[in-house]
């Protein structure tokens, strides 16, 4: 009897820690994949199409985990990275850079832009302690809206990339044939049937978690998660709190920048001027359904929460499309991911394992 | 009236324990209407609780009301908000104001009380467009301002004034609420001049006259010596006197409030005066801008491996000197340790000569809540002399040690008793007096040479209280570390320190062997006072 008892309250435990928003989507995205091949969607590529944009999102969302860790909240300010990146990118294909290389050289060309964007950002970011998740959202904002005449502005010639008639100003969409598609991907992919696993972006994703799990457990990661967690215990402990935040603000603008590269050699493209407007929000909430909570964030959040957000939004459009025969893809997959979006938000203060 | 035999206010029996805690046991006191209570006591004795209860404040019925009843002029009351308190006539002053900045005088007076006029538009949407009486609100201010028998201007804004007539026009409020017949005073005269709290005292009598009874708290002794025709003195949640303020006198009230008895009490058998010790640490001039603990001018030898008690009454700066000399709070002055000076306002510095500070605020600067125990206790060693950590790379990477850091805090949890259920259980799940064993395991674990430790027993039970003063005691003892130990129990420090320092306005008011009396450590302390 008791027994069964402890048995209970040991699954019990565990749901809990689990967490039962985590639980109803895990449960929801098992129902999706359950029913796709009733209605006629193809499973292998429904799953494969999950594992690729696992693949293009996770940096995205591991450049929530530094900001979290020191207690500046949620990066909503995300563009500003992301435009780090995208500077990295147009301009290693202005220099002339093709195939592999160049997304060699658009990480390179893309981190000084990371560290003085960051800086900036991180410095403002210590002005108004506080209210860190407003001021990020207007700063990602603003800094979009700047570059969207700065793309017009800057002197870029490259035929790939400028407008065709008036031969200057950045297209909105440019395609990485010839340069960086697939550029990791395309190392050791794997293909079985329908499936295809983009074998290398998913190592680099798991070098880039490895190694902000790794600097977790040093010394500057253990004072950065003890200012997040009491920042006037960290400073009555010797800690320059300011000096910490301001790094980790840095460390999630370059991971931002580099996600955004590796999102753009799975999907083919780059895009510019509103593009990275849209880039925060689902990283935010992919990283809250993780588990993750305003100041306490871990790498298997990350995972889970990139894996359950991109697998709703991919799979809820196909299985419906499929169920009513009509084309609404769009609209569902606007609906599917804004919901989501908003659901992540409502829970923000509770934090699972 | 059948029952005018019934005193005004009358308290029975009145208990009450914070989570197991008790504050106060079996209260009995009894009112007459016009007389006037003076309640004295040291911080935390139950005070403040006493009139929370009988005021209906939520803080009160929210942790489980209270035992005992209280009869207003015979009738059992029992006041679940202070809305139903004011009801019945009780009014109160609090220590801190509750005033509309931007309004003047007579608005704070009289606000949501105001006369009114009905007007066409009120007419309409209802009453609370009415159109405010302005000829009569001020005949009414001006009454309650006359009735209290100070003049202050009722047309200036709360912002525009002196700390002084703020305070009055509190009191002025409460006076113009005409069903007020008890008014609670708590510490009215602690912001006032000399020529002002005068002047409060002069209208508590008046008030005395025209029948309402005031209940007057103070550290002022002199003050309710003055005005008060009862003292109810108040220690560890106990009355322990009440006397006709006509037949009692400075000392012998002190003596009520702070002794647990007259002669000694605790044994004194481990005091250590070493007179030719060393002075370790030089204070000199020492300012430290804390809010509600101002340090002015505070000057201190601290002599190497003594435990030096500082205690003094709450706002008067002790808990200041260690804030101020950790860097926690803007500081001037100079400090002097083994003859280094010591730069002030940074906390690292600080660490960097081997300081080590126990917080008053344990849960706000002493604990990472959210964290393991073992990081919190290692994690200021690990900062500040890198230990615990691997160095991997020549250096470069510095890995968190789990294994030793394991060890350390396992070693504390046995040596300090701290009661957990493992060393990965997270700070916030610990009751008061074990995460205080955690603040102290931290401090242990920099093995410093001067340990300051504020407030180390507050909050926590008695059983805690000892084994936290005995692993003070014996820190220093056998490791020969310079403690400074702050608090606010002079029984305490008495039974822990050396020598005790008492604070009074920002100010040291005197050093004494700890094996001194309770009435010569009383006097100090209550010098000076502002």
């Amino acid at each position: 009897m008791t027994e069964t008892k402890t048995f209970k309250d040991r699954v019990a435990a565990s749901l809990k820690n689990f967490g039962l928003p985590r639980l109803i989507i895990t449960g929801f995205l098992v129902l999706l994949l359950i029913l796709a091949p009733f209605v006629g969607a193809d499973l292998p590529t429904q799953i494969s199409n999950i594992i690729n944009r696992f693949s293009w999102n996770g940096i995205l969302v591991l450049a929530m985990v530094p900001m979290v860790h020191s207690g500046c909240g949620l990066n909503f300010g995300l563009p500003l990275g992301i435009i780090s990146g995208l500077l990295g990118a147009t301009l290693s294909i202005e220099f002339g850079f093709t195939g592999r290389l160049s997304f060699l050289m658009a990480i390179l060309i893309a981190t000084p832009f990371a560290l003085v964007f960051g800086t900036l950002y991180g410095w403002l970011l210590n002005k108004i302690k506080g209210g860190e998740m407003m001021i990020a959202t207007y700063v990602g904002f603003s800094s979009v809206s700047l570059m969207c005449m700065m793309w017009l502005l800057l002197p870029y010639h490259s035929p790939n990339m400028v407008w065709g008639l008036a031969g200057k100003g950045l297209r909105t969409t440019i395609s990485l044939e010839g340069y960086y598609n697939q550029a990791l991907a395309g190392i050791g992919q794997i293909n079985i049937g329908n499936i295809s696993i983009p074998t290398g972006t998913l190592l680099f994703f798991a070098l880039l978690a490895f190694g902000i799990w790794a600097f977790l457990h040093t010394k500057t990661g253990t004072a950065m998660t003890a200012v997040g967690s009491n920042p006037v215990f960290a400073r009555a402990a010797g800690i320059n709190v300011d000096k910490i935040r301001m790094l980790s603000v840095v460390m999630s603008t370059w991971l931002a920048a580099i996600g955004i590269l590796v999102y753009e050699q799975g999907f083919g493209f780059i895009q510019l001027y509103m593009a990275p407007f849209y880039m925060a929000l689902p990283a935010v909430s992919a990283i809250l359904i993780g588990g993750a909570s305003v100041n306490k964030a871990t790498i298997m959040n990350v995972i889970i929460g990139t894996i359950l957000f991109q697998g709703i939004v991919t799979m809820t459009p196909t299985v419906m499309n499929n169920m009513i025969h009509m084309d609404m893809s769009e609209v569902i997959r606007i609906i599917a991911s804004m919901g989501m979006i908003l659901f992540a938000l409502t829970r923000k203060t509770e934090a699972s394992r | 009236m059948d029952n005018n035999h019934a005193p005004l206010l009358e308290m029975r029996n009145i208990k009450k324990d914070f989570f197991g805690n008790q504050v106060l046991e079996d209260i009995n006191l009894k009112l007459e209407a016009g007389e006037v209570l003076g309640l004295v006591g040291e911080n935390g004795a139950g005070k403040s609780t006493l009139m929370k209860i009988l005021f209906g404040a939520t803080d009160i019925s929210e942790t489980g009301g209270y035992g005992g009843e209280i009869y207003l002029n015979g009738e059992k009351v029992s006041f679940k908000t202070p809305f139903e308190a004011i009801e019945a006539g009780i009014g109160m002053v609090h220590q801190e104001f509750s005033l509309i900045p931007g309004f003047e005088a007579t608005e704070n007076i009289l606000l949501n009380r105001e006369p009114k006029r009905s007007n066409l538009i009120a007419e309409v949407f209802g009453e609370r467009l009415d159109t405010l009486d302005r000829k009569e609100m001020d005949e009414r201010a001006a009454k309650a301002i006359e009735k209290m028998g100070v003049s202050i201007d009722q047309h200036m804004l709360i912002n525009s004034m002196p700390v002084g007539h703020k305070q009055f026009t509190e009191i002025a409020r409460e006076l113009s609420k005409d069903q007020l017949r008890l008014l609670i005073l708590d510490e009215p005269t602690a912001v006032l001049t000399e020529r002002e709290a005068e002047a409060l005292l002069e209208s508590i009598r008046g008030m005395s006259a025209r029948g309402i009874t005031v209940i007057f708290i103070t550290h002022r002794l002199q003050e309710i010596l003055s005005v008060c025709d009862k003292v109810a003195v108040m220690r560890d949640g106990i009355l322990v006197q009440e006397v006709p303020a006509s037949e009692t006198n400075v000392d012998e009230i002190t003596r009520w409030m702070v002794g647990r008895s007259i002669e000694g009490g605790a044994s004194k058998t481990d005091v250590r005066i070493d007179e030719n010790a060393r002075t370790i640490l030089k204070i000199d001039k020492l300012w430290v801008d804390m809010p509600g603990e101002t340090v002015r001018n505070v000057s201190l030898e601290v002599k190497e491996g003594e435990i030096l008690g500082i205690g003094g009454l709450a706002g008067q700066g002790k808990l200041g000197i260690p804030n101020g000399i950790m860097g926690l709070y803007a500081a001037g002055g100079s400090v002097v340790f083994d003859g280094k000076e010591i730069p002030l306002n940074n906390p690292r510095k600080c660490l960097d000569s081997s300081f080590a500070f126990v917080s008053e605020d344990r849960r706000g600067v002493g604990l990472l809540l959210d964290e393991s125990l073992e990081w919190n206790v290692a994690f200021p060693a690990m900062q500040v002399q890198n230990r615990f950590l691997k160095n991997y790379l020549g250096g470069l990477v510095k890995w968190r040690d789990e294994k030793a850091i394991r060890e350390v805090t396992e070693k504390y949890i046995d040596e300090l008793k701290i009661k957990c259920t493992s060393s990965k259980q997270n700070a916030r799940e610990l009751s008061g007096g074990n995460q205080q064993k955690v603040c102290l395991a931290k401090a242990f674990a920099l093995e410093p040479k001067v340990l300051f430790v504020s407030e180390p027993t507050r909050g926590i039970d008695v059983g805690a209280k000892a084994l936290v003063l005995d692993a003070l005691k014996k820190f220093n003892r056998e490791s020969g570390v310079t403690v400074v130990m702050i608090s606010s129990e002079l029984e305490e420090l008495r039974s822990t320190a050396d020598r005790i320092a008492i604070v009074s306005g920002g100010k040291i008011s005197g050093i004494l062997p700890a094996t001194s009396s309770v009435e010569d450590l009383g006097m100090l302390m209550l010098r000076g006072v502002i």
